[in-house]
């Protein structure tokens, strides 16, 4: 049952004013389902920009309010939480967010505000145990208090900043991290540093993931299970394995086939379709892909797939039927 | 080898002026520091690093574009074409506007806003184009940019469109389109596709890629990217901290990187469908207003040995077409 699970989210929608006067209303999460079971893992939301990821993450964090559909964390309503619930879900849900400089206030040294958020966070008042927790929240991150003591954010670069805010978000030893393009702002040789530490976490503390990104090889390399997004609906969701090496969707197909890596020049010069033009898309009945599938029927344009379950894949195309 | 343009010994960089308590204080970024290299003609050549390494400088000194704080501080950079050679370090910013950019070297820069006006249509970009460089009537350039947005298989209404109108990947095309008009040898591209999605950025570099084969012209392509470096380019080089460290066939450096900071860096790539463990780096890429002495990647080499820290190694050719600057390597054999 839903008390069982981690996370559940539940039906999730959000309508958002599309233009200057917002008067074009439309999904920006659309109809989204899934769970996450209460065992550490790393469940990732993949999709290209402007898919919803970064709402979902937020209506997930209790951030911004689903206009339809309920998220709970384990069992309770995020978006209704009582006073002392509300305490108990900042400390086990933390986040990440893609630009770390987003994190810190600029003009408040990095060591004032992790001791802060130590003792509002874990309602410490003795120095010398903030200062432990801060210490080892850092050692995780491959950082001490001493490198980062009476400096401010501009003086660190994207990488050690943005280990400073994985700290941050591990002083209150957090169940859940909701981690929103964590990587995508850091260079690739420190990248892989971060997502070892995040499979690091996983094994050590049991910390779950939700990681959230537009990168299907960094998604491969950590996650257990994953949603793909076009236009705000999940087009296929389930263990990454399956999802990105068999393919069911045509989305899915076109975007591994446009993933530029060494070694697969022949299989990246085929062709694929440019994405079509967003509001339309986001505004379809039917599947928000079809304007630009090449399996397209009538069907796709009018009438909207439900997620098909193939083995413990789930995919919403009428192909699979 | 066919040469189009070679860079000798190119350095240069950022001099900035800091305002201190009472005397004046200069800081030099050294962004680009002793680069040889040389493109060939009919090639899509590649320039790769992590971001701050000195990419878009050095591409911005190839083309000639020296604002301030900018400065070149020695070498040279030179045009070769059949007719001879253009020494386009010691041209003035009026020759080369009318000698050499655009008709002989394009140059579409990190971000396409800084090359389309934001209030100007598309359709007078190009009719700019041909009325300053073909000298045509405004006439005349309308309907030949009709033409060409036809051929360049873009639709026709973006002609009509002011650049913010269009889609990243669009505008994107858009400059391409224009980088290419004057049929030039050698475009210089930096980081055409970084702020595009992964379908929107295939489809701009296959427009890259197809005019380059028809054209048979010189592509020069940055990318901090790795993988758009192993499906597009043909040789590459390797920067780190203001130094081109690797230089080779794309295949090669990816097969078997030779400089330990490449090897580092081909490690590091996740893979879709490869679940083995990965690492990366330690440390971080130095601050070039004070880079380390003797080689710039001893801090964070693996291998680094005393002389490593001493003496910064030359560019050596290992074999046929690969150049690695690196103690470790010089010392074998
Ligand atoms: N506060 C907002 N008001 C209106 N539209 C929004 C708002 N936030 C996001 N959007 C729109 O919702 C869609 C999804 O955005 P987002 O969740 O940020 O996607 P992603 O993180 O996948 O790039 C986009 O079209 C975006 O412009
Ligand atoms: N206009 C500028 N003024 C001062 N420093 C600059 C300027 N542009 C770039 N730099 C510095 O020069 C170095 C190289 O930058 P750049 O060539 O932009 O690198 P890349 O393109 O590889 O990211 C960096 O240290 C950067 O901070
Ligand atoms: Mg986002
Ligand atoms: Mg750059």
């Amino acid at each position: 049952m839903s008390e069982e699970n981690l996370l559940q989210v539940e039906d999730v929608s959000k309508i958002y004013g599309y233009g200057f006067l917002g008067r074009v209303k439309f999904p920006a999460v659309d109809h989204v389902t899934l769970s996450m079971e209460n065992k550490p893992k790393i469940f990732t939301i993949a999709g290209e920009s402007g898919c919803g990821k970064t709402t979902l993450a937020r209506m997930m964090l209790g951030m911004v309010k689903p206009t339809a559909g309920t998220i709970l964390y384990r069992g309770k309503n995020v978006h209704n939480l009582k006073s002392k619930d509300r305490t108990w879900f900042l400390r086990e849900v933390q986040a990440i967010f893609q630009d770390p400089f987003d994190t810190f206030n600029p003009l408040k040294r990095v060591d004032t505000y992790l001791y802060e958020t130590a003792s509002n966070l874990l309602k410490l008042k003795n120095d010398e145990e903030i200062r432990g927790k801060i210490e080892e929240a850092l050692r995780f991150t491959g950082l001490s208090l001493e490198e980062i003591t009476g400096k401010y954010p501009n003086e660190f670069s994207g990488g050690q900043i943005q280990r400073v805010s994985i700290a941050r978000a591990l002083l209150p030893k957090p169940r859940l991290i909701v981690a929103d393009e964590p990587v995508s702002m850091v260079d690739a040789s420190i990248r892989i540093n971060i997502l070892n530490m995040f499979k690091a976490l996983l094994t050590k503390t049991g910390t779950s993931f939700i990681y959230i990104t537009h990168d299907l090889a960094t998604a491969y390399y950590i996650s257990d299970e994953i949603a793909i997004m076009y236009r705000g609906m999940i087009v296929e969701i389930g263990p990454a394995e399956k999802v990105l090496l068999k393919r069911h969707h045509p989305y899915t197909q076109a975007l591994v086939k446009s993933l530029p890596e060494p070694g697969k020049k022949e299989e990246w010069k085929t062709r694929v379709n440019a994405p079509g033009m967003e509001i339309k898309e986001f505004l379809s009945p039917g599947c928000k892909y079809a304007d630009i599938c090449p399996h397209k029927t009538e069907r796709c344009v009018k009438e909207k797939p439900p997620l098909f379950e193939i083995g413990d894949v789930k995919v919403a195309c009428w192909l699979y039927e | 080898m066919d040469v189009v343009l070679k860079a000798d010994d190119l350095s240069g960089g950022y001099l900035l002026v800091q305002k201190g308590s009472s005397e004046k204080n200069e800081v030099y970024v050294d962004a680009v520091s002793d680069v040889s290299l040389q493109l060939e003609r009919n090639e899509i050549f590649g320039i790769a690093g992590e971001s701050g390494c000195g990419k878009s400088t050095l591409l911005k000194m190839i083309y000639g574009l020296l604002e301030p704080p900018l400065i070149l501080r020695g070498g040279s950079v030179t045009f070769i074409t059949v007719d001879g050679e253009i020494p386009i370090t010691s041209l003035s910013e009026n020759d080369l506007r009318r000698r050499v950019w655009w008709k002989k070297i394009s140059y579409i820069p990190q971000s396409s806003m800084n090359v389309l006006n934001p209030t100007v249509r598309i359709r007078d970009h190009f009719i700019e184009m041909f009325t300053f460089h073909a000298r045509m009537t405004k006439n005349e350039a309308y309907a030949e940019a009709r033409k060409y947005i036809d051929q360049m298989g873009l639709p026709r209404d973006v002609l009509s469109a002011f650049p913010h109108q269009l889609s990243g990947g669009m505008r994107q095309r858009v400059v391409i389109a224009l980088s290419l008009l004057l049929n030039p040898n050698i475009v210089l591209a930096d980081e055409p596709t970084s702020a595009l999605d992964v379908i929107s950025q295939k489809v701009v570099l296959t427009m890259l890629e197809e005019a380059q084969k028809e054209l048979k012209n010189t592509l020069v392509i940055v990318s901090h990217d790795l993988g758009i470096h192993g499906v597009m380019t043909h040789r590459m080089g390797i920067m780190y901290a203001g130094k081109i460290v690797e230089i080779g066939k794309t295949e090669e450096i990816f097969e078997d990187p030779l400089h330990p900071y490449s090897e580092a860096l081909i490690r590091s790539l996740p893979k879709l469908g490869d679940k083995k463990q990965r690492t990366g780096l330690g440390g971080h890429p130095p601050d070039l207003k004070k880079p380390p002495s003797g080689c710039r990647f001893h801090p964070r080499c693996p291998y680094a040995m005393p002389i490593c820290s001493r003496t910064p190694p030359k560019m050596k050719m290992i074999k046929p077409g690969r150049y690695v600057a690196c103690w470790k390597n010089s010392m074998e054999e």
